[in-house]
């Protein structure tokens, strides 16, 4: 399984800098808020832990069709499909390996954007920390879309689709949990633990169900 | 005539990368010294001279950050030229030129975005404001790691060569309608809020350190973009090499 | 005690179409069957089949004798599509490793190691480069170590030597024939001759009708 792992790891840091796109695609969302709606420093830092969310969400998407659909054109996923090793756990590492390229940068990186939007310092720490935390269920709903959508020849907008409605609840707790932080009346621990138990649902959810249509789609 | 045709042949003399190879071989290692001492000059004179009554010590940073912000351009402008380059004149070597120097180009944006950002907080109490000056040197940084990410999404140079020297010519177009877009844009907004430095002539107590570093860093861009040529050159030998031997294994068994 | 395939009254269907029906033929330990018939006379569905890629529509697929209690047999079986299952992206060597440590070793053999299996396919040497740079016969053979590094009794081969020249063509028949002499199954689907002594399952590839077992 380490080696599965691995080999995702290459494959993303080679084939055409993947990582580094999604990084970009953040950077690149974030960036054009301010010209939306204004360089107002306060209003930036007001709605900073949002704009950052939602760029985190979509960016985190982006390479989310290629999760099986590149496995599954190679032929690779055949043989994936045929081993003793579960399926469920094949997608797991998968998952695993695909939030350690593209959405762990995004969680590094989302500092650097917090600077840009002028948040203090205890709303950027607590941004990464539910960006840490919500990232990984973002990932595991999504590889439920990328195995439905795998056989389609332009699944990539469809996944997202598919994905965004469910990752609401990520942007509900994420959110709430980040602003908790900054605004002293609410609480940050519940939204945050709320974060982690929909990250460790979706943990066993979306393999689950990923290799459940994996299974059904092979033709 | 004869003038002529021995100018042209001068041209494509430098257009052969083994010719390329051959004197970057000789240049590197004295422009590499020549850029040495410059910044040894450049940073004692930055260190001792005085600071500003005003912005005290912090105005050091200008000497680092000034010219990382020139070059970012400087470096934009030779990417354009070397697109024309490819497009036009179809010379072999400008594509390299391209491709090694967006890496440089971005470095020295993203060393202008961070001195600048250093600067700021003790100036104007914050990392970053949407002044129109810094968001368009961030619209050129996010440019530089676009065409990064396009080249190293095709692994064919040849290829790759004509998508984004495209590319690069409509950024470069582009850059004077983004700058004078993010002025309108901010001055839209927000009026007279945004500080602004200088405004009074450069003391001629700043002005030696800071165009000794100018010039050190110019050299400093020259020698990483010859150095960073002929390291394009000599991946591209490479590559060629182990699809040679890819082509010719198995064949003599 | 050495193991069989058994398969009983297998018929497939691919959306509402029966591709083939009630075929049953039984190989034991050295034996090989080729798949022939015309195209779309459903080899590659028979295949996928016994690899358990597709699901029968009736009938059974067992291997028998084996001492171990496995799921499923598709476990002990290696499949060799159409395509190579190998990224373009990296080196031989990095694939082929993958796939060793991935797959592992079932019960009763050892596959051999990364370098030994492409010298045994006529490529050794070239294994550090990135499987994009070859081409694509060298590829094919490339996904043919495949079969050598990770041990499997059972290989089910769809058009194996589609790409090859005569002289690859031999050396993978070598490796077919030393598959066989250890007590291996090999199951092929193919329009030029194996290259060894092989039974014949004819497809005749209308709907309804039964393969016939020559």
């Amino acid at each position: 399984m380490t080696s599965l792992f691995l080999r995702d790891l290459k494959l993303a840091m080679r084939a055409g800098g993947g990582a580094l796109i999604g990084v970009l695609f953040f950077m690149t969302v974030v960036a054009v808020v301010p010209f939306a709606v204004g360089p107002d420093l306060n209003l930036l830092s007001r709605i900073g832990p949002a704009i950052l969310w939602i760029g985190a969400l979509l960016a985190s998407l982006l390479g989310l069709d290629r999760l099986f659909q590149a496995e599954r054109e190679d032929g690779s996923l055949d043989l994936m499909l045929m081993q003793e090793t579960p399926l469920v756990l094949t997608v797991l590492v998968k998952c695993l390996a695909h939030w350690t390229a593209t959405g762990l940068p995004l969680v590094i990186a989302s500092p650097l954007l917090g600077l840009f939007m002028n948040m203090s310092e205890i709303a950027i720490g607590a941004t990464m920390l539910t960006l840490l935390v919500g990232t990984p269920a973002i990932t595991f709903i999504g590889a439920t879309g990328a195995a439905v959508a795998v056989t389609l020849p332009r699944g990539g907008l469809l996944v997202s689709i598919l994905v965004l409605p469910l990752a609401i609840p990520v942007l509900i707790f994420g959110i709430s949990a980040a602003y908790a932080a900054v605004e002293d009346p609410a609480p940050f621990l519940p939204p945050l633990l709320m974060l982690v138990a929909i990250t460790l649902f979706f943990a066993v959810i979306g393999p689950l169900a990923a290799a459940l249509a994996l299974r059904s789609s092979s033709d | 005539m004869s003038e002529n045709s021995l100018a042209i042949r001068k041209f494509s003399d430098l257009a052969n990368p083994t010719r390329f190879l051959g004197l970057a071989a000789v240049v590197l290692p004295w422009l590499a010294g020549l850029t040495a001492l410059l910044f040894a000059v450049g940073l004692y004179l930055s260190f001792t001279t005085e600071g500003d009554y005003q912005q005290g010590e912090t105005v050091r940073i200008m000497y680092v950050h000034v010219p990382s912000a020139w070059l970012s351009m400087m470096c934009y402008t030779v990417m354009a030229i070397s697109a024309l380059g490819t497009l036009v004149w179809r010379h072999p070597l400008a594509d390299v030129a391209a491709r090694a120097a967006a890496p440089i180009g971005a470095s020295f944006t993203f060393l202008a975005l961070v001195t600048g950002s250093l600067w700021g907080k003790p100036m104007w109490g914050t990392w970053w404001v949407w002044d129109a000056r810094l968001t368009s040197v961030f619209v050129l940084f996010l440019m530089y790691l676009g065409l990064i990410a396009l080249n190293r999404a095709m692994d064919e140079p040849n290829k790759a060569a004509k998508v984004s020297a495209v590319l690069i010519l409509v950024g470069f177009v582009n850059i004077p309608i983004i700058k004078f877009s993010v002025e309108w844009w901010n001055t839209l907004h927000q009026p007279a809020s945004v500080l602004r430095l200088g405004g009074s002539a450069i003391d001629p107590e700043f002005l030696a350190p800071l165009l000794v570093m100018a010039v050190a860093f110019t050299l400093l861009f020259f020698t990483l973009h010859i150095a960073a040529m002929r390291n394009e050159i000599w991946r591209r030998r490479v590559t060629s090499m182990r699809r040679q031997a890819a082509r010719s294994a198995g064949r003599e068994v | 005690m050495p193991i069989s395939l058994v398969v009983e009254g297998l018929s497939a269907k691919r959306g509402e179409d029966l591709i083939f029906h009630d075929i049953s033929f039984v190989l034991s330990a050295g034996q090989a069957l080729v798949v022939t018939g015309p195209n779309g006379s459903g080899k590659s569905t028979l295949l996928r089949v016994l690899a358990g890629l597709l699901t029968e529509e009736s009938g059974t697929v067992r291997l028998q004798g084996i001492s171990s209690d496995i799921g499923h047999p598709r476990e002990l079986c290696h499949y060799l599509g159409h395509r190579n299952a190998m990224k373009r992206e990296l080196t031989v060597a990095e694939n082929l490793s993958f796939w060793k440590s991935f797959m592992g070793d079932s019960a009763g053999g050892f596959g051999i190691g990364i370098e030994a299996a492409t010298e045994a396919l006529g490529l050794g040497g070239i294994s550090h480069l990135p499987f994009g740079y070859l081409s694509a016969g060298q590829q094919r053979r490339m996904a043919m170590a495949k079969l050598l590094v990770a041990y499997r009794p059972v290989w089910i081969l769809d058009e194996p030597t589609a790409a090859l020249d005569a002289k690859a063509d031999r050396l993978f028949a070598g490796l077919v024939e030393r598959h066989l002499g250890a007590g291996g199954i090999v199951v092929a689907a193919t329009h030029q001759p194996l290259g060894v002594e092989a039974r014949e399952l004819r497809m005749t590839g209308f709907a309804g009708l039964a393969g016939e077992l020559v």
